[in-house]
Formats: C-alpha cells, structure tokens, sequence
C-alpha cells in the first residue's frame, strides 16, 4: 500500500512537471503582457526597464527553470495586472471556490446516488420515467443557460435569493467562509446548483446503469436464493459494487467542478478563483493564468491519488495478497 | 407412502416476447420425495435450469409462471406473496449455481456473506452464527476454516469457492436443495469432490437433492431417479438404473448410448442426428419427432401425454400408448 502511494506520488510529480511545462510555453507566447500592461504614452525606456524587472529578457531556458523553482516553492510571481504576489491572490480567492465546489459535489453526489438507485430500481415506474426525461435537461442545457435561468425565476421574479455575490463572509483568518451567515448561505444556493446540475445527471445516469448491470449479475440471484431481504440485497450486495465505478466518475468530476466552475462563477459574479482566472485572460496577466493552471493539475493529480486509495478501500480483489494486507 | 417433500404439477413457464410467447417448460410434473436425489438431465435449453428458477420463483422478466402448481411439504408455493416467498428461500429450498466465480459477492467477506444469510433465516446472535459458519465450512472441506472465513471470494480457487457456496446455500437448513449444473464449471478433477461433499452433506441434513445438469454420468453416480427434459417437456423419468439399462423414450436411449463406457468395445458412441429445436420452432406433435428413428405419423401430429409404464416410471412417447381407461392425470397421481 506504502508502495502504491509512493509510487503514484511519483507519477504525479512527472505530471506536474508536464503541465508545468505546457503552462509555461502557451502562456510564454499569448502575447506581450507588457503590451498590455502600459499605456499609450509610457516611454519606451521604461517597458524595457519593466521587461527587465520581471525577467522577460532572460533565456527561454533560465526562464522555465526560474518558472519551476519558483513554483515548487509556491511562488508565481507577482500579478502584473494588480501587482500582488500571484500565490496570495489565488489563496485569498480559494475559499470561495472551494465551498462552492464542496457544496456541489455533495448535492451532485447525494441526489445523483438516490435517483440513480431509484430509478434503477423501478426501471418502470413513472417517476422514474419523469426523472429520466429531466436530467436530460440536466445534461444538455448549457451550465450559463441554467444559472440565469435561475437567477431570473428565484432572484428576479421571486426575489427569494440574491442574484450576485458571496453575501457576508466571516474571516477565520486563514479561510473567509460564507457558511455562517444567513446572506452568504442563502448566495451559495443558486449557484452550488447550478453548478451541481451537470454532475447530477451524470452520476445518477451512471449509478442507474451500473446499478441495473449490478442487479443482473450472478451473486445477486444467488443472494435472492439465500432469502435475504430485498433491503439487505439492494442496499448492501448490489449498491456497494455500483459505488466502484461510480467513485471514479465522482472523484475526476470533482475536479471538474473546481476547474469549470469558471462560467458559474463568471454567472453569479462569484469570487473564486474562476473568475480571477477569466479577468487574468482578459489583460493577459501571465503569472495568474499559468498559477492558475498549475493549480487545477495539481486539484486532478490528489484527486486521483484519492480514488485510488478509495478503490482499494472499497475493492478487496486489489489489495495485494490477501486481506491481512491493508 | 409418504408424501412427497416437492410436488410440481403441470408447470409451464412463458416468455412473452414480440414475435410471440415462447414456451421454455411445458407442462411438467414430477415429484421429489424427502431425501431423495432426482437428476434432470437434458441438452441446453431443454428447460431444466428454468424448472429450478421456476420452483425458487427466481424466473428473470419478462418470464412468467403461465400455468401449474408447485406444491412444498403440503402447501402452494408458487402463488405465495414475495415475503413469503423471500422466507422459503434460503431456509426451505437452498440453491447452488453453475459458476461458483461469479456465485460470491467480491466485496464482501466469507463470513459476512455466511452470517448474513444465517441471521437472515435463523435466531442467533452474532458470535452463535459465527460459530455456525465455521463449522459448516469445515464440513463442506475448507482446510483451516477459523482463519480463512475472514477472506475474501477471490482468494479461493474455483472448487473452495463452489464448497464456499455449498456452505451458502445450506446455511439455513433447507430441505431441498436445487443444484443447477453445479460442477459444469469446474475442473474435472473437482467435479466429483463436489458432489460428493454435496451428496454428503445433504445426506446428513436429510435434505433432498434436484440435481440439474447435462452430465449423465454425474446423474448415474448421484442420482435416485431421473428426468430426462427435451424442448421443455419431461421425456421420460424414473429410477436412474431403470433409465440407463433400458431407456424407453428414443431420446433418453439415444443419451444412454452417447455415455463412453470402459470395456465396451465400440467403434463410435451413437449419436443422435441434428440439435434440439429452438423454443420458437418447436416442431408440431412430439418436439423429438424430426430427430426420432422411431418416427410414426401420428408422432407429427399429436403431443404424446406421459404414460405409466412401470412402477415409478412414466414416458411421453407414442412407442407407449395410453392403455384404455387411464388418462395422463391419473398417471401422474399413481406414480410414485
């Protein structure tokens, strides 16, 4: 088990280090950012000079090794757009993104798991027809269409829930939650499901088909034979073998919600990370941009690392050589 | 006489499809007497596997009970709400699949799954169905029992895992236990192990077999009586050595003469000429009428009913007209 971990802790490094790599190259070459950085009437003396101060006229090379020292230290330099240090903003941005995420997820991952296993298991019933019918919606609206879709009925015509923003935030510090207060739960709702809707009907698609799959198999005949309730063979032999594929799914997607909660964010003007990465492409902020991408690797790299621990939590058959091994 | 532990009369199970209903057992009736080992023997798709999903009531949708009753130790089983049912299951009858791989859930221990049915059919506690669990693994031959219940399905080879399952399906006590193909599987070298760990056990426990398979010399070496299937109709059934010394129907006399024997001095093993029919071509009159040496008109017209020809024994072949006077009903009701 040791082992494994090392190992797929090795493989995230050399992944890493690609991705580095890539955010370095593309962003080397979308454009001058000095361009623009400067206005019409800045001196050409003083963009060499600025050219110089952030390193711009070094070799290719000496630039990428600075890049990756730089960053495996946390550094990625200061924004040249807002002049902060790069790792800062992102942090002070996380929180956001990170609870709108987590809040995601479990939506998508609660209600998903129990339509899915309902619908599984009145594969002919009419609610589960109606539910069906539904997430194609889910699947096939455009996350942006949804979000203002919900904002004009819920925020515009019902007046229920604010359209825009985080609401109030406590600071604890090192992490400012809106979980606290009345207004920062009540902005969270509107965009969580929005957000959420996709990997919804994702997941509850997947569960349903690995469920009826499961259902069909061998041993669950054989569990019916041995008498067992239809609760015991349901919710423990045939669910438990639908969560395996299901973990996958919900663990990469996961890290989809973090990384495309760009358009959600940009929707309900979150402030998350997403939406600094949306500005940062706008005035070509380099630094934010390549941050930004390093972070959403590395967001896949410890999810998957995650899942495959989870696997062999769930899944007997890979621990290696027998169940004393754990 | 005593009254038989399983009575099936007149099942037939149906699958609607779109191009029709397809009859995969048609009107079969046997009895199994308590303790008694019946054999089902026939080719793929004769309906003997259905007959035992039948009786368990685990026929996969769309197929249907279309017709008959199943009678266990006096009362109908085969209208019993899904309750009911669920409490026969395991506890009255017990059943042993083809394919011991796919027989276990991976994810769960041995002992979880044994305890789990124990405590499902029986009142003990935790540690008492434990216990149980040991002793019956021991008993069906896993070396070492105490330790290796806490593992999991894959760490067994192919045969510990079909004891495992004999273990599973006998857990509760049954009285019959239906046993579809279960050594079809597995290793020759395993096969007769476990039948004999199978015959052994029920033996003990004074459970009845209903051994379904395709291999005659299983059925002569376990069996008491026989049922040979063909197109989903019993051909002929009787005491095992009755039916192999001198099959009556000219199917089961055809299987008998396809058994190799040792000392025989035969060039070739008989064969029977062509494959069984597909349930939607079966053809009118006896289904076994295009592959029969016996062949009459009257075998392409009309379906022979099961005649008594002996004591125990009853046959559905023209070669044995119904005498005047006894109709295939009252045949039935005088067997046995």
């Amino acid at each position: 088990m040791l082992a494994f971990i090392i190992r797929r802790l090795a493989q995230s490094v050399v992944v890493m280090l690609f991705v580095a790599l890539i955010a370095f190259i593309v962003f080397r070459y979308v454009g001058d950012p000095i361009a623009s950085m400067v206005g019409v009437d800045t001196r050409l003396e003083d963009q060499e000079i600025m050219r110089e101060r952030l390193g711009l006229n070094d070799s290719v090379f000496v630039q990428f090794f600075r890049f990756i020292g730089n960053a495996a230290q946390g550094e990625f330099g200061i924004s040249y757009r807002l002049q902060q240090p790069v790792t800062e903003l992102i942090l002070s941005r996380l929180p956001a993104t990170i609870e709108l995420a987590v809040v995601s997820a479990t939506i998508a991952l609660v209600f998903g798991v129990i339509f899915g296993v309902y619908t599984a298991l009145r594969p002919k019933a009419w609610s589960s027809a109606g539910i069906m019918a539904l997430s194609l919606v889910g699947v096939s609206l455009p996350t942006f269409l949804i979000g203002i879709g919900l904002i004009y009925i819920f925020a515009v015509e019902l007046g229920w829930l604010p359209s825009f923003g985080r609401g109030e935030v406590v600071d604890l510090g090192w992490w400012r939650t809106g979980f606290l207060t009345e207004s920062g739960l009540k902005s969270l709702i509107l965009p969580a499901i929005t957000l959420s809707l996709f990997q919804l009907t994702l997941i509850m698609r997947l569960v349903r088909a690995e469920m009826l799959e499961v259902l069909r198999t061998e041993y669950i005949r054989f569990a019916k034979a041995r008498g067992l309730t239809q609760r015991a063979i349901n919710f423990g032999h045939a669910l438990k073998n639908t969560m395996v594929p299901v973990i996958t799914i919900t663990g990469l997607q996961l890290g989809s919600v973090i990384a495309f909660a760009i358009v959600t964010e940009t929707v309900f003007q979150w402030p998350g990370v997403g939406s600094l990465f949306i500005v940062s492409v706008q005035v070509v902020d380099v630094p934010v941009m390549a941050a930004y991408l390093m972070f959403i690797a590395l967001v896949f790299v410890l999810i998957n690392l995650v899942v495959d621990i989870l696997y062999y939590v769930v899944d007997p058959r890979l621990r290696v050589d027998g169940g004393a091994g754990k | 006489m005593t009254e038989p532990l399983l009575s099936v009369r007149n099942l037939t199970v149906e699958f609607p499809t779109r191009r029709g209903i397809l009859t995969a057992v048609q009107d079969i009736s046997f009895d199994i007497m308590p303790g008694e080992v019946l054999g089902v023997v026939g080719e793929s798709g004769a309906g003997k596997s259905m007959t035992g999903a039948a009786i368990m009531r685990l026929i996969d949708r769309p197929g249907r009970i279309a017709q008959g009753e199943v009678i266990l130790q006096g009362r109908r089983i085969d209208n019993l709400p899904d309750a009911e049912m669920r409490k026969i299951r395991g506890r009255k009858i017990g059943m042993i699949f083809q394919d011991p791989l796919t027989s276990l859930n991976p994810l769960y221990r041995i002992s979880e799954q044994l305890i789990e049915t124990i405590r499902t059919h029986l009142p003990l506690s935790e540690t008492e169905a434990c216990k149980k669990a040991v002793g019956l693994l021991d008993d069906v031959g896993i070396p070492d029992a105490s330790r290796r219940i806490d593992d999991y399905p894959h760490q067994f080879s192919g045969g510990m895992r079909q004891r495992v399952v004999i273990a599973l399906a006998l857990c509760a006590g049954p009285d019959l236990v239906i046993a579809d193909e279960p050594t079809t599987a597995l290793d020759v070298s395993v096969q007769a192990q476990i039948i004999d760990v199978m015959k052994r056990l029920c033996a003990e426990n004074g459970a009845a077999i209903m051994l379904v398979t395709h291999d005659m010399g299983v059925i002569a070496e376990t069996a008491d009586r026989v049922a040979v299937m063909y197109a989903g109709r019993i051909a002929e059934i009787g005491p095992v050595r009755d039916v192999i010394k001198d099959a009556q129907h000219p199917y089961s006399s055809g299987l008998m003469g396809a058994i190799p024997r040792l000392g025989a001095n035969l060039e070739r093993l008989t064969q029977i000429p062509g494959s069984m029919p597909r349930l939607s071509a079966i053809p009118k009159g006896c289904a076994f009428n295009p592959r029969c040496p016996h062949v009459m008109d009257k075998c392409r017209i009309d379906q022979p009913q099961a005649v008594q020809t002996a004591p125990g024994r009853r046959v559905a072949c023209w070669l044995y007209p119904p005498q005047d006077g006894t109709t295939a009903s009252a045949e039935r009701q005088s067997a046995e």
